[in-house]
């Protein structure tokens, strides 16, 4: 399954090297793109002291299979790994992992963008940030994504 | 008839309840009011059917699980 949600923290590198050494042929493919993203102790200029993710089990896999095999459809891929956490998440922790692997590099940088920008906008997942503040700690929920 | 109806991330604390269950809703928009006393729904508000997205006019079936949510932020 190249789906994986996780709530605890995770290492975007061992799960590359995990799914390759698993899943993956050695000689077959010529180019792996990855994406990760991670947590910023900043947003709209405030200090973020923590996130809390929250996800709709069920669905959100199910977008994020959906996701994966468009990309297969559109681009010639060997293989699509999707990583992305929940629950409380820290500055610099990895939040989301993508990974293509093809035989050139084209279909791999281009896939592994189309992962992260569908995933954005459709995978059902919500961030709540925790705020540091001269006020006392607060919380709010991210309104939308920063365009890509 | 049951339809099971749920409110994710936001609209789960404005609602101020993540799950319940109706006897009978003829479509989303439905379900929404009697979910919500007639809460406004707010006009991001995106809707699913059986974990897939939909619109607030599409008709509901017996066991069907309707969910709302506000726009996604994950990444």
């Amino acid at each position: 399954m190249p789906i994986k949600i996780l709530s605890s923290a995770f290492d975007p590198w061992q799960e590359t090297r995990q799914h390759q050494q698993d899943h993956m042929e050695d000689g077959k493919y010529g180019a792996t793109a990855s994406f990760v993203g991670s947590m910023r102790d900043f947003n709209q200029g405030d200090d973020i002291s923590h996130m809390t993710l929250e996800h709709y089990p069920g669905m959100t896999e199910s977008y994020l299979e959906k996701i994966c095999d468009e990309a297969k459809q559109r681009w010639a891929l060997l293989d699509c790994l999707i990583v992305h956490r929940v629950g409380d998440v820290y500055p610099n922790d990895p939040i989301v992992l993508t990974v293509v692997w093809s035989a050139h590099r084209k279909e791999a940088f281009e896939a592994c963008r189309y992962l992260m920008e569908e995933l954005k906008s459709r995978a059902p997942f919500w961030k709540k940030e925790g705020l540091q503040d001269k006020n006392g700690d607060g919380a709010r929920w991210v309104d939308k994504n920063t365009p890509g | 008839m049951s339809i099971t109806v749920k409110f994710f991330a936001r609209l789960r604390e404005q609602v101020g309840k993540a799950e319940l269950n109706l006897e009978s809703a003829d479509d989303v928009m439905s379900a929404w009011n009697q979910a919500t006393d007639n809460m406004p729904m707010p006009d991001n508000t995106l809707c699913a059917i059986n974990m897939e997205y939909t619109s607030p006019d599409a008709a509901l079936n017996d066991g069907d699980e309707v969910a709302f949510f506000p726009p996604v932020t994950g990444g």
